[in-house]
């Protein structure tokens, strides 16, 4: 299937059909036209190209484009094999550390490190000297030019696969070293291994080329096109044709391998799109005027993944929203949206979409930068690695607020210490590496607190946190919102984080809002099947141990797999047939409640 | 049953001690919790018990063989081999693997015919059904489960929990239950250990471990888990 | 900075060790080549006391590790030993050689950093998020494809298309300014080729990263999101890939070197090679390999400036 794949790209198929070729005129060009090859002919002696002769004669009179044609075979074979020996022991040089002791490994490891340092080409012109000048010679200089650099590529990547956990399971089940390496590493390094033994033949070829060019390589009476070329080459003045026939050769093939090896690394990469589907219309909820206020929010991306289904919703000021989803169910690129962050090629269209009274896309970065904070799920990436903390805190008030750099670095360190960050101007000088979680995690909130912000938009801020940590993060978004009257949007997949801190829930489910009600009622009066189904399959530590959890069957789906009907209909109880044809919308139930369900009150109560 | 038994075990990596002078009891037939915070040394600890690890000083001792699920089911499968074969490569020599995998998969709930499929076709939740499967393969007394559900969708991890439970009460194995997560450890486990930099602060029956907490740390965690019914208050 | 000091002296270690290894390759290369290396050099003609002569003027009837504390101290003193060839000494020979070898690597990397950044920047810049397939296809095709043509063919092509068809350039020699523009070309266009796909790969894998979309969310102007967030962490990257392919650049001297007839090591390590010239062989091995751990060597240093992570991640 794999194969296929390389094949089915046009730069895959032209390189096959080129190294096809190539391979045919190995097999028997020397077959059909060796004779002529070797014909001496002392009354055409060093001729230019010519109708008889393609490319002209050499000093004996032969013909040099069949000489060319012939050397096809030597030139493609010493490549491959030098190619299968390199590989070969650079295979063996790169897994054996895997099985040796520890000391002997030492050994391998660092002596491939120091060789892997030196150009192929310098290591090819050592082992020349050793081997020898002449094909043989060459032959193994170049082998052995490739092996520390595949060595190299083995070790990564068997050191990449055997950290991962299936590596760990198989020896905890009693797998020794030898069926782990065969079965479970090399498998699963394979097929870059593959694409890369494709471009060293490549890189043979070219090689090998400049070895019998330069005079070190094929001896005569062989020769291959790098011996040609170099015969060419001394009468270049003359006549170009003899030395840029061979050379074309070269690159020609050179190129087939490379291009080959480059189409399958493609596809490796390569992912799959999911199917399209439509999503369902959606009429939107009368506007009132709030904070944030959101109509119909849609996110799409090519392909027809619709992961955002016209979302409506309204933060008003000074206010805590809690947003809770599972995973795929685009309560992340909802807050990326409403934040203007959704980048190409994914496109964002909403009826409304308002901040502050103002269409979003018309508010000044000014105003965006000083009024709205974003906090990031992973504190560890969210901060440039290269830039002290305190630098990247003091930017926005540098870019937004005109402060000078002296001014916006002390406005940096009174920040950091409104968060609650010891020493504030040592940590300031600090780069993000040497902060723990926790306190990149303040820092981000510092860095939002820079501008007078209305609105903090925070995504999973404590998912990659300790508990402990967690609340102090959770506290401190608390207290920015009662010293600053500031609303915060906090996105969670965790519920009771959400039941905790906020005045109001949002659940989302399949790209869009399937209950939207008061944080008090939510543990008495939910009503969509599946924020109460999840209520009850989170332990918390009020859970009744005795009795087993409550199960939703199935999984969440991807956002290519939602077809007609509710996205839920497949994991609920109550489902029916209208359930699975049409989609229900968010409509009001009471006063601040809304719903996406089409079931009665009574008839939710039963499962209640 | 058989026991799991830690006795004085340190884990060093160069000057940091991961594990410091742990000694603990897994009972027989009966689940330990483990928590504590990431870097507390807790997955160092249960990598000592299946000899992913050497242990620096100590010794570990079981009766009967110790087995592992893994955190991540997403990387603890190996992605060209189909899981019917993943499982059975767990089986001692002589068993009649296709019949035992049938039964095995029958046993996490998952269809028996899929025993051909490659991981990529499953979700998460299934996986790690697979890799449960894929640790009683080798007839363990002892399961050692290291955060086997912190990769799931909130909405999958409670039937996990729950196989989980009926599973070691139905086989009676000696669990090692590890997680960060305070309720969920709550939930299937008989005693509680709560571990923080590399030593284990407080262990004793679970009723009595969340009730009556002895260790200044184990308040804290605690006080620190969320609640539903209690306001966090600004700091 | 707490790890700059064991940084420095693990690199220097590391430097040293490779330094020694290479010393000692170059050393033992004498004494891997199957026969007697004066015999094959002066031929099987060559009357048997010359022979010895030789021998015991190179210090081949020591004992090897005599030999080898002889090699290591002659080097200290700046001694590579005598041409078995022309008779006089390998260092002479390669102060005669070794500048005209480093004035082409300099001028030829100055190229294609000139060239490959802003290229592959603004290549980045322009198919961001999938943005203008066509030209990147274009792009990436034409890159592998220069990059596929070894500096010693594009050298002939060169030679043949601007020296031979057009006059414009001489076909050899370093004399007139001239002579520069097709070494120069012939040894840059590759690298300059796949540096630019570095630049651009590593740029566009950078801007996905959370800390750019953080200097997004702080609203900072395109132009510093780029300038001072995205680029000096593509950089790292494409420094840690664009040095092997510098130290790569020394190598291909010796190819270019030999079309163009440049009076540099290149052009005299294979005459040495074929006329079994082994001790200056020796020496300039030695010379290139040293000069390519050098290269290694400033290219870490100036990561370690450029990334504060570095100096721990080298561990």
């Amino acid at each position: 299937m794999r194969r296929l794949t390389v094949l089915r790209s046009p730069v895959g198929a032209a390189s096959a059909v080129l190294l096809t070729i190539l391979l045919a005129l190995a097999i028997f060009a020397p077959l059909l036209w060796g004779d002529r090859a070797a014909a001496i002919n002392t009354d055409a002696l060093q001729q230019g190209p010519s109708a008889d002769h393609l490319l002209g004669t050499d000093q004996l009179g032969r013909d040099i484009f069949f000489r060319v044609l012939v050397a096809t075979r030597l030139t493609i074979g010493l490549a491959l094999l030098a190619t299968v020996i390199g590989v070969a022991t650079g295979l063996v040089l790169g897994s054996v550390p895997s099985v040796l002791p520890r000391w002997a490994a030492r050994i391998v490891t660092s002596a491939v490190n120091i060789a892997v340092a030196f150009p192929g080409l310098l290591l090819a012109l050592f082992f020349a000297v050793i081997f020898g000048t002449g094909t043989i010679g060459a032959a193994l200089a170049i082998a052995f030019a490739i092996t520390p650099s595949f060595a190299r590529l083995t070790q990564t990547l068997t050191a990449s696969v055997s950290g991962r956990d299936f590596i760990a399971a198989a020896r905890v089940c009693g797998v020794g070293r030898f069926r782990l390496l065969t079965r479970h590493v090399l498998p699963n390094i394979a097929e870059p291994l593959v694409i890369n033994a494709t471009l060293a033949a490549g890189s043979a070829l070219t090689a090998f080329a400049g070895l019998s060019f330069l005079g070190i390589g094929v001896q005569a009476p062989s020769y291959d096109w790098g011996r040609l070329l170099g015969e060419g080459l001394n009468r270049i003045y003359i006549s170009p044709a003899p030395a840029l026939g061979p050379a074309v050769a070269v690159v020609l093939a050179g190129l087939a391998f490379n291009l080959f090896g480059e189409a399958a690394a493609a596809g490796h990469r390569q992912r799959s799109h999911r199917a399209a589907t439509l999503a369902p219309k959606t009429t939107s909820a009368p506007a009132d005027a709030g904070l944030l206020t959101v109509r119909n929010l849609h996110v799409s991306f090519p392909g027809g993944i619709t992961p955002v289904r016209g979302v409506s919703f309204t933060v008003h000021k000074g206010e805590m929203i809690g947003v809770v989803g599972e995973s795929g169910s685009g309560k992340s690129l909802t807050a990326l949206a409403v934040s203007r962050l959704v980048e190409h090629p994914g496109t964002v269209t909403a009826d409304t979409l308002e901040f502050n009274g103002k269409p979003l896309d018309r508010t000044p970065d000014r105003e965006l930068g000083t009024r709205l904070a974003m906090v990031f799920q992973d504190p560890t990436t969210s901060f440039n690695p290269t830039k002290r903390i305190g630098r990247q805190i003091a930017e926005v008030s540098e870019v937004h607020q005109g402060l000078g750099r002296g001014a916006a670095a002390r406005k940096a360190v009174d920040r950091l210490d409104a968060v609650r960050i010891p020493e504030p101007e040592r940590r300031a000088k600090q780069y993000p590496h040497e902060f723990s979680g926790g306190m990149r995690q303040r820092a981000m909130i510092a860095m939002g607190l820079m501008g007078e912000p209305q609105l903090v938009i925070a995504d999973e801020p404590t998912t990659a946190l300790d508990v402990t940590v967690q609340r102090e993060v959770l506290k401190l978004l608390a207290r920015i919102r009662q010293d600053r009257s500031a609303a915060v949007l906090l996105i969670s997949h965790d519920i009771t984080v959400v039941a905790q801190t906020c005045d109001r829930v949002l659940v989302m489910y399949a790209g869009r809002i399937v209950e939207e009600l008061p944080t008090d009622e939510l543990f008495t009066a939910a009503r969509h099947p599946y924020t109460t189904a999840l209520l009850k399959a989170v332990p918390d530590l009020d859970t009744d141990r005795d009795a087993p959890l409550a199960v939703i069957p199935g999984r969440p789906p991807e956002p290519g797999e939602i077809g007609r009907g509710c996205p839920f209909a497949p994991r609920c109880p109550l489902a029916d047939d209208q359930c699975r044809t049409e989609e229900p919308e968010l409509t009001t139930h009471r006063q601040d409640h809304r719903v996406a369900c089409w079931k009665s009150e009574t008839e939710l109560a039963g499962v209640r | 049953m058989s026991e799991l038994v830690f006795t004085n075990v340190t884990v060093r990596f160069g000057h940091h001690t991961a594990v410091d002078d742990v000694s603990l009891t897994v009972p027989a037939g009966q689940v330990m919790g483990l928590v504590g915070e990431s870097g507390s040394g807790k997955s160092t600890l249960a990598a000592t018990a299946v000899g992913l690890r050497k242990p620096t000083s100590g010794h570990i001792r079981a009766d009967g063989k110790v087995q592992m699920v893994f955190q991540d089911p997403y990387s603890s499968l190996d992605p060209r081999m189909s899981i019917g074969n993943s499982i059975a490569e767990a089986m001692p020599r002589g068993t009649d693997k296709k019949a035992e995998v049938a039964r095995l998969l029958e046993l996490v709930n998952l269809d028996p015919g899929r025993a051909t499929a490659l991981p990529a076709r499953l979700s998460g939740g299934q996986r790690q059904r697979v890799a449960l499967a894929r640790a009683l393969a080798g007839h363990p007394r002892v399961v050692i489960a290291d955060e086997i559900t912190s990769a799931l969708d909130v909405s999958v991890q409670g039937a996990v929990l729950n196989l989980v439970r009926d599973l070691q009460r139905q086989l009676g194995l000696s669990m090692l239950f590890i997680s960060h997560n305070l309720a969920v450890v709550r939930y299937v486990s008989d005693r509680i250990a709560v571990m923080k930099a590399g030593r284990i602060v407080e262990e004793g029956p679970a009723g009595q471990v969340l009730e009556d907490p002895q260790h200044e740390y184990t308040r804290e965690l605690l006080a620190a888990a969320p609640r539903r019914h209690t306001r966090l208050e600004a700091s | 900075m707490t790890g700059w000091a064991p940084f420095a002296r693990r690199r220097a270690l590391r430097f040293l060790t490779s330094l020694w290894v290479l010393v000692t390759a170059a050393f033992l290369m004498i004494h891997l080549i199957p026969g007697d290396p004066v015999r094959e050099s002066l031929g099987l003609a060559a009357p048997p006391d010359l022979v010895a002569a030789r021998r015991a003027a190179l210090g081949l009837e020591d004992p090897l590790p005599v030999q080898y504390w002889h090699y290591l101290t002659g080097l200290f003193r700046g001694e590579f030993g005598t041409s078995l060839i022309s008779g006089t000494p390998v260092a002479s020979l390669i102060g005669d050689r070794l500048p005209a070898t480093v004035q082409l690597a300099v001028l030829a990397f100055l190229v294609v950093v000139a060239v490959a950044v802003p290229v592959g920047v603004v290549m980045a810049v322009l198919t961001k998020g999938g943005r203008r397939r066509g030209g990147e296809l274009a792009f990436t095709s034409t890159s592998v494809v220069l990059a596929a043509i070894p500096e010693f063919l594009l050298a002939v092509g060169l030679v043949g298309l601007f020296a031979v068809q057009l006059g414009l350039f001489p076909v050899a020699g370093n004399d007139a300014a001239g002579s520069w523009v097709l070494p120069v070309l012939a040894l840059a266009i590759g690298p300059a080729a796949v540096l630019a796909r570095i630049v651009r790969v590593e740029l566009l894998s950078v801007l996905g990263n959370d800390y750019v979309r953080t200097a997004r969310a702080k609203r900072l102007p395109a132009r510093l999101v780029y300038v001072r967030h995205a680029l000096p962490n593509a950089v790292t990257a494409t420094l840690t890939l664009g040095g092997m392919m510098l130290a790569a650049l020394v190598a291909g001297t010796v190819l270019v070197e030999n079309v163009f007839a440049w009076p540099g090591l290149g052009s005299t390590i294979v005459g040495s090679i074929q006329q079994k010239d082994y001790p200056a062989v020796q020496g300039i091995v030695l010379v290139y390999g040293a000069g390519v751990l050098l290269v290694n060597l400033v290219v870490d240093v100036v990561l370690a400036l450029l990334d504060p992570r570095s100096t721990i991640r080298e561990a």
